[in-house]
């Protein structure tokens, strides 16, 4: 802890303890995020600060006995610090674009505050917000009714019924779910819920959600269904994947910034060569395709052929 | 002890240049600010100089000016309240909510301090913001690429950058930009702003710096030309404004990244649909187009047909990789 840390925090303590007379210590301790003993050597330093010239009355007052007895803070002789410190640029900036993460999630409720909390913030925040509009979060968006229906299902936690898109297959699903929370994480918002057809936890991503029903039945998922740990990335490949090797044209290399992969080799001529887990080869199959040409499965050869087949078939219906 | 100490004295400090009516000269506050009074005057300089920067970078405005009735021209020290006290700030309960929420989404150390910081001073302000509303929505907002820190410091504050970068299959090159902005697409952090060396806008991919980003010039060195629009810069991150229409033949119960978009969709009786779909980029429309394989025919225009064709033809070929 060092001094500058210190008056951070006093210079947010003492307005904060103006607002709140007598409250306890445990809770200032659980606002600031420190231990109750960081508070009342906060406390200890505050009892020597004041007015210039340092005479007993201009010094800030605080109520030992209090503290020591019941565990509460008095504080007196303050009102030269009744406010704290405006925000800087980073806390102003930070906030805000963390509201702009949670508004691609919110119910048209949430985003309406957000929008108003958002506009109080840059009021308050002066020329620290002077660069709002350079920081910015671009998402793909999902349609508001589909969210929203979601958001409602989750609070009245109720059962969903969606239909949802899975490109890999060209093919769009019904299914009944019990939702579990809204995720954002690794640039997609996703629900997370209990999926009666996988009889598993999944993640649907919501721009994918083309309708959603909020049906009667409560919210039931299985004991053992618990949310997945966002910390260790949300898409771990499995053992059980297949492993497939593709090579990759230099048209084509930016296909190894998107996709994890379990390892990549430079080749000659500026490609890459890139071994990945694939769940569905079916997903592969319209990789390859969609990277027209400039990307070749090496192994396995099945998918290779059935890339081959596909084209093959596709041209047919150009050149006859 | 030595820190509480030093603590003390910079609240001190505070106090004594935001009570002053006027600007404090230097000895009138060595004279009245516990911890000055006692030091050489060497140490007595060196510790104020430090003092004055270290409150700067705790965001508080220190102004400097002439001390009133001086026999000498005197450097004197003030804080104006209205520049350093947060305005008042009223949050409804549904809004102190939302921003409760706020404190759980970055995943990044610096700028999670910064977020809990932000809502400390809201909360001294009197703002009682509810961290645990809203337990089901977990937003999270990452930034792995070690470049992260350095340019979001170097668009706030305005300061031009140096890396290293390759563009995929590309050589490495040294540049400077002035950045003016940051933008999160798909999980991947881009900084635009105005390439010093191609002296015109650009985009770089964080991920593809390939050592850290450095200070390259001074703080507010340059300005972001007004009416800079960073949405517009990055545009091509995302989906555009329409260029063009496409009339394709499309498999029933296939093509449904494509029928979602239709304009229309017309059945021909004959197991396919005529959908007529709008497009902005013609390579990605061609790309998406071909990975449906021989589900999707594309009839107009003859550019996107020709591009589809080239593509098919490079599959079939095969050994292009």
């Amino acid at each position: 802890m060092t001094a500058k840390q210190q008056v951070e925090r006093l210079l947010a303590l003492v307005p904060y303890l103006r607002e709140r007379e007598g409250v306890r210590l445990e809770d200032v301790a659980n606002d600031f995020g420190v231990a109750q003993k960081q508070i009342q050597a906060d406390l200890n330093v505050l009892w020597f600060c004041g007015l210039p010239g340092a005479m007993p009355g201009d010094l800030i007052e605080v109520d030992m006995e209090a503290l020591e007895g019941e565990g509460v803070v008095h504080i007196d002789n303050t009102d030269f610090l009744d406010r704290p410190v405006r925000l800087d640029a980073h806390e102003a900036l930070a906030l805000t674009m963390a509201l702009k993460t949670l508004r691609d999630v919110a119910g048209s409720n949430e985003r309406e505050a957000i929008d108003r909390a958002l506009a109080k913030l840059e009021a308050a925040s002066g020329d620290a917000l002077a660069t709002a509009d350079q920081v910015e979060l671009r998402v793909d968006a999902a349609d508001q009714k589909v969210v929203d229906t979601v958001n409602d299902a989750l609070r009245h936690q109720r059962r969903l019924r969606l239909s949802y898109f899975v490109p890999a297959r060209d093919e769009t699903t019904e299914r009944e779910v019990d939702p579990m929370r809204l995720v954002v994480a690794e640039g997609h918002s996703y629900l997370e819920c209990w999926c009666y057809r996988a009889d598993d936890v999944r993640l649907f991503r919501l721009d994918r959600i083309s309708a959603a029903t909020e049906l009667d039945t409560p919210a039931d998922p299985p004991e053992h269904a618990h949310p997945r740990d966002l910390s260790a990335g949300l898409f771990q490949p499995s053992a059980d994947d297949m492993l497939a090797t593709v090579d990759l044209d230099p048209h084509a290399t930016w296909v190894a910034d998107y996709y994890p992969h379990e390892n990549i080799e430079e080749r000659p001529g500026g490609g890459l060569r890139m071994r990945l887990r694939v769940s569905d080869p079916q997903w592969l199959v319209r990789l390859v395709l969609r990277l027209g040409g400039h990307a070749e499965v090496v192994i396995p050869t099945e998918i290779a052929a059935e890339v081959h087949e596909q084209a093959t078939k596709a041209l047919q219906a150009y050149e006859g | 002890m030595a820190a509480a100490r030093k603590s003390e004295r910079l609240m001190n400090l505070v106090i004594c240049l935001l009570v002053a009516r006027t600007y404090v000269g230097k000895e009138k506050i060595r004279e009245v600010v516990e911890g000055y009074r006692d030091q050489s005057d060497e140490a007595f300089e060196r510790m104020f100089e430090r003092d004055k920067e270290e409150l700067r970078e705790l965001n508080i405005p220190i102004e400097i000016g002439h001390v009133e009735r001086a026999f000498e021209d005197e450097p004197g020290y003030r804080i104006r309240r209205d520049a350093f006290e947060l305005p008042e700030i009223r949050l409804e309960p549904d809004e102190a909510a939302v921003v409760g929420v706020a404190a759980r989404v970055w995943q990044h150390a610096s700028l999670a301090e910064a977020t809990s910081g932000a809502l400390l001073k809201l909360r001294a302000g009197g703002v009682d913001v509810d961290s645990r509303a809203l337990a089901v929505i977990e937003p999270h907002l990452a930034a792995q690429e070690p470049s992260f820190a350095p340019v979001w410091d170097a668009v706030v504050t305005r300061t031009p950058v140096t890396f290293g970068y390759r563009r995929p299959g590309g050589q490495e090159a040294q540049r400077v930009l002035e950045p003016w902005g940051i933008v999160s697409w798909h999980g991947h952090w881009y900084a635009v702003g105005f390439d010093r060396d191609r002296e015109a806008p650009r985009v770089f991919r964080l991920s593809r710096i390939t050592d850290e980003a450095r200070p390259a010039g001074k703080a507010g060195e340059y300005d972001v030309p007004p009416g800079t629009d960073i949405r517009k810069l990055t545009a091509n991150l995302a989906p555009a404004d329409p260029t063009g229409v496409a009339t394709m033949l499309v498999r029933v119960g296939a093509g449904l990244a494509l029928r979602r978009g239709a304009d229309t969709v017309e059945p021909t009786g004959e197991g396919w649909d005529r959908i007529s779909t709008a497009y902005s980029r013609l390579d990605g429309f061609a790309d998406m187009v071909v990975a449906h394989g021989p589900d999707v025919v594309v009839e107009d225009p003859a550019e996107l047909r020709e591009a589809v064709v080239v593509r098919l033809r490079g599959l079939v070929k095969g050994g292009a990789a």
